[in-house]
């Protein structure tokens, strides 16, 4: 494994290339260019806003600037999650051609492809920089916490991504139950409500990995409060066996690539 | 052994024949129909099959080595293992240095990034650092010659400026281990050249090349030695000539086999000098072609044809015995026939091969064609290129001096051509 990883380290220069190509196609091909980057998450935050004023109406409450900054918070992180999944799990039988004919270590394709969501997510989050702003949402010292729980997501997503690659290279239709799982997660997920809205039973809801992370996010940015400690060494703990099952699956079904692809 | 650059050890390669499951939809299936029925399993040892077998050879720092072979031989699948993007099934293979494989060009370009972004994808993809590409990035627009149209999306380039640009950018690799697939035949006449003096450069260079290729002439060319690949075993390791003659023999003597569904069949060609049969020739000099014919039934107004062509197929010389005088022939049944062409072998350095036609000539009926025949080497001490030797001779020379007094020019001029008019 240390030999795999050092390889890995040589090859740097071609994990650079690979996202720069991925992140200049995506908006060589688009005709809205960098918009693309803003649309999704700018649909995700007006839908929750939708679900998060239906709930308002409903419970009787009033639908303040802070739950706005926390679906808005909460809303990139997932649409980051879900393209890099999304583009990784495509990354390597759509590059059939390398995949098939070069050498190197083939784990760079779905790791490009979520840093190439990473790249997305930054163009948005100045979007949503000017949202708060905007909104005066203010900040605190607990804004550090932030780049190691977007750490956290990134580490979760490459796990994650490797193995769906993987598993879509043998198995064509891994593809869809993937979209199909990405698809319904916002509802397993606190993206549009908060967990603290189940009261006592928002615990079953941390079990997925993904919420102590976007909880965490919209407390130490939207609320100015640090997150939930002992969840979030849960979610840590999943991310970390997540990227290391990913590479050890990955890597022992790497040699059978090429020939099955 | 740090004279060897590559080593293959009993290398055994098998893949699965038909279909294999590639959905869940497919497999689950499948794999609860298997638990009731045992006997698909051992089936599954019949849907397998052996690429390669027991293949061993080692291939020295610094030298050329071949791979030949007919079609399904497995040198794809030989490329892929010394490129390691596939793993014997058995055996192993050691590589000492930085492998570069010029394989089927322009894998890695992106259709709608520029020429110079693919530049640096596909360098990094073969390995170069981006440091090492920006250094040779001028020389590689230059070789390509697609300076005008390097910020142009590549979708928008030919096939020939697509592969010349990949071409390009592989030869600018420093590999220490270079493999080698059909590439050298991209591009007009003039990139070709182009291509193969790189390739001689790279290998002077002290770079270790393996050439897979159908291309006989180019492995012939760079190659010291080579491997002959059939059905999947190493059917001969040697010099580069006896490995290739080996292998011409062998796909003309697969001519005979079926002799005897035709009315009138060539039953045996051989090339010879004045000593005796023969392959290899010297430009200029003389060899006869004995042919033998054998009828089954009786046919009438028979010509038979030598023509010669390249090593790229294309016909560089035709004759006939009609053509030459001699009218028409009728055999009657089980007669034989033999004929003798004379000819002077005018040709360049390369490799050729006649191939005899008999055919009936007023209704153009073909009875039997053998193509290639045989096959000869020609080679020359003269540094001539292409196809044909016309024996060249500098008779003279003259510089006209443009900047210096006429007086002075016209004085140089008539002791050179004095000089010259000696040769």
């Amino acid at each position: 494994m240390k030999e795999e990883l050092r390889e890995l380290y040589r090859y740097r220069e071609l994990l650079y290339m690979l996202t720069y190509r991925d992140i200049k196609v995506r908006y060589k091909q688009s005709i809205m260019g960098f918009l693309w980057a803003v649309l999704m998450p700018v649909l995700i935050v007006l839908s929750g806003i939708v679900v998060r004023y239906a709930y308002a109406l409903v419970s009787g409450r009033h639908l303040g600037t802070a739950d706005i900054a926390s679906v808005a918070v909460k809303s990139l992180p997932w649409a980051f999650l879900v393209s890099s999944i999304r583009f990784s799990c495509n990354s390597l039988i759509g590059n059939q051609n390398l995949v098939t004919k070069v050498y190197f270590p083939k784990e760079i394709f779905p790791v490009a492809a979520v840093l190439a969501s990473l790249f997305d997510l930054f163009v948005a989050s100045v979007a949503l920089v000017i949202l708060l702003l905007v909104i005066q949402t203010g900040w605190s010292a607990n804004l550090v916490w932030a780049p190691l729980l977007l750490l956290m997501l990134v580490v979760l997503a490459c796990g994650i991504g490797m193995i769906v690659s993987a598993a879509s290279l043998f198995f064509r239709d891994v593809k869809f139950i993937v979209e199909v799982l990405l698809t319904f997660g916002i509802f397993f997920t606190p993206v549009f409500f908060d967990v603290r809205m189940f009261g006592d039973e928002g615990k079953w809801l941390l079990l997925n990995p993904v919420s102590p992370i976007l909880e965490g996010l919209s407390a130490c940015i939207a609320r100015q409060q640090p997150p939930d400690l002992p969840w979030l060494t849960y979610s840590f703990g999943f991310g970390l066996a997540a990227l290391l099952g990913g590479y050890v699956f990955f890597k022992h079904l790497e040699p059978a690539f090429a020939e099955s692809i | 052994m740090p004279d060897v650059a590559l080593q293959m050890e009993h290398v055994y390669k098998k893949f699965r024949k038909g279909e294999t499951f590639n959905s869940l939809r497919d497999l689950i299936p499948a794999l609860t129909g298997r638990m009731f029925r045992q006997q698909e399993l051992s089936n599954s040892d019949r849907r397998e099959f052996w690429a390669l077998q027991d293949i061993s050879f080692e291939v020295k720092r610094g030298e050329a080595f071949g791979i030949i072979g007919p079609n399904g031989a497995g040198k794809s699948t030989m490329l892929k293992l010394l490129s390691r993007v596939m793993k014997p099934t058995r055996g192993s293979i050691h590589v000492n240095g930085r492998v570069s494989a010029l394989i089927e060009l322009a894998a890695g370009f992106h259709p709608d990034l520029t020429g110079r972004e693919n530049i640096h994808l596909y360098g990094t993809i073969l390995g170069m650092g981006r440091r090492e590409i920006d250094a040779k990035f001028d020389g590689i627009v230059e070789f390509s010659g697609l300076a005008e149209f390097i910020d142009t999306p590549v979708k928008r380039y030919s096939s020939g400026m697509y592969a010349r640009l990949g071409f390009s950018v592989a030869a600018h690799v420093d590999p220490e281990v270079l493999l080698v697939d059909e590439v050298l035949s991209v591009g007009d006449y003039a990139f070709q050249n182009k291509c193969v003096k790189r390739m001689k450069e790279v290998i002077c260079g002290g770079a270790t090349v393996l050439f897979v290729s159908h291309n006989l002439k180019t492995v012939a060319a760079f190659c010291h030695r080579c491997l002959l690949l059939e059905g999947g075993r190493a059917a001969r390791i040697g010099p580069a000539d006896e490995v290739i003659s080996a292998y011409l023999k062998r796909s003309h003597l697969a001519h005979i086999a079926d002799a005897d569904s035709k009315l009138v069949a060539i039953s045996q060609v051989t090339v010879r000098n004045e000593h005796g049969e023969c392959a290899r020739f010297r430009s200029g000099e003389k060899a006869w072609i004995d042919i033998e014919l054998r009828a089954r039934k009786r046919c009438s107004n028979l010509s038979l044809t030598l023509y010669i062509t390249d090593d790229e197929c294309q016909n560089i010389f035709d004759t006939s015995t009609e053509r030459l005088g001699h009218g028409t022939l009728t055999l009657d049944e089980d007669d034989v026939y033999t004929c003798t062409f004379g000819l002077t072998l005018n040709m360049a350095t390369g490799i050729f091969h006649p191939s005899i036609l008999i055919y009936r000539y007023d209704t153009q009926t073909e009875y039997d064609r053998w193509a290639p025949a045989t096959t000869i080497y020609v080679s020359s001490h003269d540094d001539v290129r292409g196809t044909v030797h016309c024996f060249p001779k500098v008779v003279r020379q003259e510089i006209r001096q443009a900047s210096a007094a006429n007086l002075a020019a016209m004085t140089t001029d008539i002791k050179e051509d004095e000089e010259c008019d000696i040769i």
